[in-house]
């Protein structure tokens, strides 16, 4: 069952284009440029900022609240959202000890932090900042060295619950790229420089904390109430 | 062309389906080009990985064994073996029963259809079509 010369002449031609064709497909797909960007070198206007002061989380009575100011793509802002938040949220935001607020703070070297800022922003827009703020903090390995971030993004929203057709057109628009340059400029106006930096009661704390490092600090901003014996 | 080549041709097809899933999957391309919309829901949800390996990378070794098996098969010295017959028919036959599984999952519990695993499909049951009749011209 031997091919004949010009049968195998042919089949390799066959081959050949195949390979040429999906080789050529994949390379244009892969060459494609982002889909969204959100431009840093934006002009803040009052709009912008007009009402908005971070995305919060925990009681308006909370005796306590800590301003953290984080970039999506800093691996210390991943560990801290990751491992201590969960802990944070449990011990004392839930119980009403803590008011938690976060803002952004994308630095310059990460390409892909504002895009994924402003997905979060959008996913604002229905009530779902906090699932799809947790979720781009859990892929950031995925997203981080991948080559278009947005598209990651938009699966996590999908992943959440979001309406694509909403948060397609709020992408889109770049919206929000704005208000994530007030928020940077407002941070590195209070001294922000590196990420994640804590700002509570006036004071920055920069650097790594853990869930215990916060306790104690709500512990000595606050007292928890002792019970009468 | 024979049965051997038709199943070489149909391999290089599918591994460049599956290529381009795998790509989507690590973020390396856009949207998937999708009518459906269903791609990105299979290509997202949990079971889009088996015993913790992206579904479209066996596919793509799958794709790159039965490649190479049938390029093997082609060599003067292999032509009337009846080995490579056999290992093909082995390894799309394995294909075509994860590709059943891969399906039922998807009409039965994402509720989802994703045209390129549905070409893939095609591709593995035309391959194990091939390496059956391959069989039998050996027999």
């Amino acid at each position: 069952m031997a091919a004949s010369p010009i049968g195998m002449n042919r089949f390799y031609t066959i081959l050949g284009a195949v390979a040429v064709v999906g080789i050529g497909l994949l390379g244009y797909q892969l060459s494609k440029p982002a889909t969204v960007s959100i431009p840093a070198n934006v002009t803040v206007q009052p709009s912008d900022t007009a009402g908005f002061r971070g995305y919060v989380k925990g009681s308006d009575s909370a005796a306590v609240e800590i301003t953290e100011y984080a970039d999506y793509q800093c691996p210390f802002c991943q560990t801290f959202a990751t491992l201590q938040m969960p802990t944070i949220d449990e011990r004392l935001i839930k119980t009403g000890r803590l008011r938690w607020r976060y803002r952004d703070f994308p630095l310059q070297q990460h390409p892909y932090s504002r895009i994924a800022a402003h997905s979060a922003a959008c996913a604002d827009e229905q009530g779902k900042f906090w699932p799809q703020h947790e979720r781009i903090y859990e892929g950031q390995s995925e997203w981080a060295e991948s080559r278009d971030g947005a598209d990651i993004f938009r699966r996590y929203a999908r992943e959440v619950g979001l309406d694509l057709a909403k948060y397609d057109a709020c992408m889109s628009s770049g919206k929000y790229a704005g208000r994530i340059q007030a928020s940077y400029e407002e941070g590195a106006r209070a001294g922000v420089s590196s990420t994640p930096t804590l700002l509570v009661g006036g004071r920055l704390y920069q650097g790594r904390f853990d869930s215990d490092a916060i306790t104690r600090l709500v512990d000595s901003l606050a007292p928890r109430a002792t019970s009468a014996r | 062309m024979n049965y051997r080549m038709g199943a070489a041709v149909l391999s290089l097809v599918g591994l460049f389906v599956s290529a381009y899933l795998y790509l989507y999957k690590i973020g390396r391309i856009g949207t998937l080009a999708c009518g459906t919309g269903g791609c990105e829901t299979v290509q997202t949800s949990v079971w889009s990985r088996f015993a913790g390996v992206e579904v479209s990378l066996i596919g793509i070794v799958g794709y790159a064994l039965l490649f190479a098996v049938a390029m093997a098969g082609l060599r003067p010295a292999q032509t009337a073996r009846r080995w490579p017959a056999q290992l093909l028919a082995a390894l799309a036959g394995g294909g075509v029963l994860f590709t059943i599984y891969l399906t039922y999952l998807e009409l039965f519990v994402i509720h989802a259809i994703c045209r390129w695993c549905v070409g893939s499909a095609v591709i593995i049951v035309g391959l194990f079509a091939l390496a059956l009749l391959g069989l039998r011209r050996t027999d």
